[in-house]
């Protein structure tokens, strides 16, 4: 456990994944691995199984041979407590407040409500901490979905178009997150066909096209 | 336990502040008692008899018209998947929830109920006895309408498919429940209290379970 990120780094080991959802192959024996402090990047078009992939990391589906190992994890631990799943639907509860709704994610998802405040901040979003959420705009609701990562502090991302309706500095922001993350050890897996801007300049990103075959 | 509370606070959060739930919840149930003498006729004898059934009919009509909004708005938000990476596990979770939901749902339902029975012309002690038999037998209700709730939560209509699912099971709450409000023999009406705690305890033990379950077969 390393005191100032709050986790122990973790690497996710799942050489040969594949993934059927509603008897349907998606894709079959793709290597996801991800070395902790590094990224991985899925590409591919509309239907390729990008979210599958991500879900099927997640362990909400498919995947019965227990092929996804997270290594160096506390045994202890619920792999599901490793992860912080970002899909398309920001889990956002219209009718309370922009803090009620960090605060209710950080006391379920176990992180501590000093860290609250930061994520607000960071997210732009202090200004508006007692707005309800109906009034957010879609950029605005990704942002505060995306909080939570800030929030409470967890290994491994598994984002899915995290800059989807966000403006250019929301798009650094998460760029800047993201890399960010990699620095403290953290592993990240982002499906987007918008580009983060991290896939060129790092040699910690690997880039995998679902649709053919790797490309970088 | 922050997380119980984080989740049942925030339930009943959202109830307060939606508060049209509430009052459509009381309007129905008081609206049935309303239009019973209204169908039956001012024989008071006749209603007397009848209003321990008509009382579980309007309360179990209750838990179903508001079950939807028990895991549907969590489902179509995407709550649903970020509980899936809680501390706590799903099925405590969906405990809290169901807690939650009986408050919001059970509770008015059990405080309106001496004023239906009087309006049915029940002794007042019986009206007041109702209150009791309630709360013994509305957490049945809530734990298999959650069940219902959980099996149909991917389905968009699902509100129409959820009540004929879960009525057959409603039936054993159902008959206790008015037995043992039921003034005909005093001894059965023990039995038909302690056997109506009896469900309530088996279904908020197993619904838990049964309704995460559901929802993570939904959740593929």
């Amino acid at each position: 456990m390393d005191p100032s990120t709050g986790y122990r780094p973790v690497s996710l080991s799942a050489p040969r994944v594949s993934c059927v959802r509603g008897g349907r192959v998606v894709f079959e024996d793709v290597d996801l691995s991800v070395p902790p402090g590094s990224a991985l990047v899925l590409r591919g078009p509309n239907g390729a199984g990008k979210s599958s992939a991500l879900l099927t990391l997640a362990g909400l589906v498919g995947e019965k041979d227990k092929k996804i190992e997270w290594v160096g994890a506390d045994p202890e631990t619920e792999p599901r407590t490793l992860i912080h799943l970002v899909g398309h639907r920001s889990a956002v509860q219209d009718t309370l407040t922009v803090r009620e709704n960090l605060v209710f994610w950080t006391r379920v998802l176990e992180g501590r409500q000093e860290r609250v405040a930061d994520a607000l901040a960071a997210s732009g979003l202090a200004r508006l901490a007692d707005a309800p959420c109906a009034i957010l705009s879609a950029g605005q609701t990704r942002r505060l979905a995306l909080a939570r990562l800030v929030a409470v502090p967890r290994p491994v991302w598994l984002l899915d178009e995290p800059t989807s309706a966000l403006d250019d500095a929301g798009a650094r922001w998460v760029r800047e997150l993201v890399l960010g993350h990699l620095a403290r050890g953290g592993l990240a897996v982002a499906a987007t066909h918008i580009p983060l801007g991290i896939e060129e300049d790092d040699a910690r990103v690997r880039v995998l096209d679902l649709g053919g075959e790797t490309l970088l | 336990m922050s997380a119980i509370g984080a989740i049942i606070g925030r339930e009943l959060r959202l109830s307060l502040r939606q508060g049209g739930d509430l009052l459509t919840l009381l309007v129905l149930f008081i609206g049935i008692g309303v239009l019973v003498p209204l169908a039956v006729g001012p024989d008071r004898a006749l209603l007397a008899r009848i209003a321990p059934g008509i009382i579980w009919i309007a309360a179990l009509l209750a838990q179903l018209l508001i079950h939807d909004r028990l895991f549907r708005a969590d489902h179509e938000d995407g709550s649903l998947l970020a509980f899936r990476h809680a501390g706590l596990p799903l099925e405590a979770i969906v405990g809290a929830k169901l807690v939650a939901h009986w408050i919001t749902g059970g509770l008015p339902v059990i405080i309106a109920a001496p004023l239906m029975g009087v309006m049915l012309g029940l002794e007042p002690m019986t009206a007041l006895a109702a209150v009791g038999v309630l709360v013994i037998g509305t957490p049945a209700l809530t734990a298999l309408v959650a069940i219902s709730a959980a099996i149909t939560v991917g389905l968009r209509r699902g509100g129409l498919v959820a009540p004929v699912l879960i009525l057959p099971l409603t039936l054993p709450v159902l008959i206790f429940g008015t037995g043992a409000l039921s003034a005909s023999a005093m001894a059965a009406q023990g039995q038909a209290v302690l056997l109506l705690g009896a469900l309530s305890l088996v279904s908020v033990a197993m619904a838990p379970f049964a309704a995460a379950a559901a929802l993570k077969i939904s959740g593929e």
